[in-house]
């Protein structure tokens, strides 16, 4: 791999042995992908922290959290001091909600250990931001600026409606990536890997939030890791719609990068989306497609009394919560119950301070912040059937908890929080 | 009473070393982070053909990687747990399998001038030279 003279330096040590082991894993990681050369980011989304006992033990037995690092965010063979990092760097969000140790099911030491983990990561530079929806809080990259992101949703999203570049990363190269600001040069990174590979004709009305999820979970079922080109959109997506259409094609499939003709910018028309790439295949979504997926998504949901109501993934936008409040206000959540919503950090303090928080609290629900269901694997005690509003928890918590899940839009979501019972149709 | 034939793969080194073990084959993708135990190296995802089944000390050949952002991490915690494959041969060259395959430390290959699903079964005996970019194939044949 080619190195510029700056990198070369790092490689040799100039900058100390973290940067030094840093860039040895970007050239193995580079050559093991192909790529000629590495690319300059200041713009990193990446998981550090260390949230269960085996991070606990680990950094008892091998030296604290600069053995962490370096063995899980560097792949070094040996325990370097971790200097303060180089690139502009937020927070994934987290396995567990640090605030909440009894609904999460922790004991009080990982939470201190926690604690001692995050103190370390933001003495280093990392921001806390602890969400999977950096561009909701302050990292929202320029279209074109090359970028190092983990977390699926976040991905496509950076992709597709941002029109900035990244491949979907791992802990260890964004760990490389904050000490050096480099990532290979491949893949979502050149122009030719971001044109259309299949066409996706909609024949059907999407509108609602619960449209867009089952539009997203058909496509990445479809298209697997390609990238889908979807024409005949009539009613824009705002933010909520595009964030839940991008984490459900990745869940069902891999898909990192996709285009709505009219509406992402590096589709202004059909012709630029494809950029000269012939489709390799033309898919139709009509209302066959759209109930057909309803119905799939839907297919562990049996009993309709609901244990469970989550809301909040991708981590609730602010308009979200105000449409959830607006929903709830005057009502209850029933006493067989609970209803757990989940945002950012940064947003829950407005909603605090708004009073957002209050009214979704007097109703009865639970507003969390730098986790969910999914990552924390955590939900109220004895939880069998759960309903939910993201394509993206309803795929993986029966698989991951083996509950039943119902999946509909947000009202539907709190009515089966106020009543126990699932209700949802097909609209 | 058993012969012994071979065949000879050459592809692209993407983690260098050699090593050798028996092939553990699914044409499935592997989800890291929901998909693997990594303290036992075995496939836990709800639908997958080898569920249930460890790839500890296996040569492991399937099509590619699927899933979260944690493929990478859930790898090399089987190293760590020292549970990781023998080897990884694969088709489909993505940033997740790449990664993982480099901090999972064990030698791994691509870009087959065959494709090692439709050549290799479980059990047969399989050695894998990155360096060089050979692989070899010992299928134990038994007489009819």
């Amino acid at each position: 791999m080619q190195l510029t003279d700056d990198e070369r330096a790092m490689a040799d040590g100039r900058d100390g042995p973290a940067v030094q082991r840093a860039m040895d894993l970007l050239q193995r990681y580079g050559r093991a992908l192909g790529a000629e050369r590495l690319v300059a980011t200041n713009n990193i989304v990446a998981s550090v922290s260390a949230t269960t006992p085996f991070m606990r033990d680990f950094a008892r037995r091998k030296g604290g959290m600069d053995a962490v690092f370096s063995e899980f965010s560097l792949d070094s063979a040996d325990v370097v001091t971790i200097p303060k990092i180089r690139a502009f760097t937020t927070h994934t969000q987290l396995g567990f909600v640090p605030d909440e140790p009894e609904r999460m099911g922790v004991d009080e030491a990982t939470v201190q250990f926690y604690r001692q983990g995050e103190a370390f990561i933001t003495g280093l530079g990392v921001q806390a931001t602890n969400t999977c929806t950096p561009y909701q809080v302050g990292n929202l990259p320029t279209r074109g600026e090359h970028c190092a992101w983990m977390e699926s949703s976040a991905v496509i999203y950076c992709n597709s409606v941002l029109g900035a570049r990244t491949n979907t990363e791992g802990r260890e190269s964004v760990g490389a990536a904050m000490l050096t600001g480099r990532i290979p040069y491949w893949g979502y990174h050149l122009d030719a890997n971001r044109r259309g590979t299949h066409h996706v004709v909609l024949e059907t009305t999407v509108e609602s939030t619960s449209d867009w999820g089952l539009l997203g979970y058909w496509i990445g079922d479809q298209v697997q890791e390609r990238v889908p080109v979807v024409e005949g959109v009539k009613c824009i997506p705002n933010l909520a719609r595009l964030k839940h259409f991008g984490a459900a094609a990745s869940s069902s499939g891999g898909v990192e990068m996709a285009h709505l003709v009219g509406i992402t910018p590096e589709a202004p028309n059909l012709e630029a989306a494809f950029g000269g790439n012939r489709p390799i295949e033309t898919l139709r979504f009509g209302a066959a497609e759209h109930r057909a997926t309803w119905e799939k998504i839907n297919a562990t949901g049996k009993d309709t009394q609901v244990d469970y109501v989550m809301l909040g993934c991708p981590h609730y936008t602010m308009e979200q919560l105000w449409e959830a409040a607006r929903l709830i206000e005057g009502r209850k959540v029933n006493a067989d119950c609970e209803l757990w919503i989940f945002t950012a950090r940064a947003i829950k303090s407005i909603a605090d301070q708004n009073g957002t928080t209050k009214i979704l609290e007097d109703a009865g629900a639970h507003l969390m912040t730098d986790s969910c269901s999914a990552m924390s694997r955590a939900v109220p005690k004895g939880t069998r059937v759960a309903a939910f509003d993201s394509a993206k928890q309803a795929h993986y918590l029966p698989a991951i908890l083996g509950l039943q899940a119902w999946y509909g839009g947000v009202d539907e979501c709190i009515d089966a929080a106020c009543t126990g019972r699932w209700q949802g149709r097909f609209a | 009473m058993s012969t012994e034939s071979m065949i000879v793969l050459r592809g692209r080194c993407v983690v260098p070393g050699r090593s050798e073990g028996q092939a553990l084959v699914t044409r499935d993708r592997i989800s890291g982070w929901g998909g693997i135990d990594s303290r036992t190296g075995t496939i836990v995802e709800t639908r997958h053909e080898l569920r249930g089944v460890s790839f500890a000390g296996k040569v492991l050949v399937f099509p590619g990687a699927k899933g979260s952002s944690g493929w990478s991490n859930a790898f090399h915690l089987t190293r760590v747990f020292g549970v990781a494959p023998a080897a990884m041969l694969f088709n489909e060259m993505t940033t997740k399998i790449a990664l993982g395959a480099v901090v999972t430390r064990a030698p791994a290959m691509t870009d087959f001038d065959r494709d090692p699903l439709g050549c290799i079964e479980n059990g047969d005996w399989i050695t894998v030279d990155a360096d060089r970019g050979v692989v070899e194939i010992h299928k134990t044949l038994r007489p009819a």
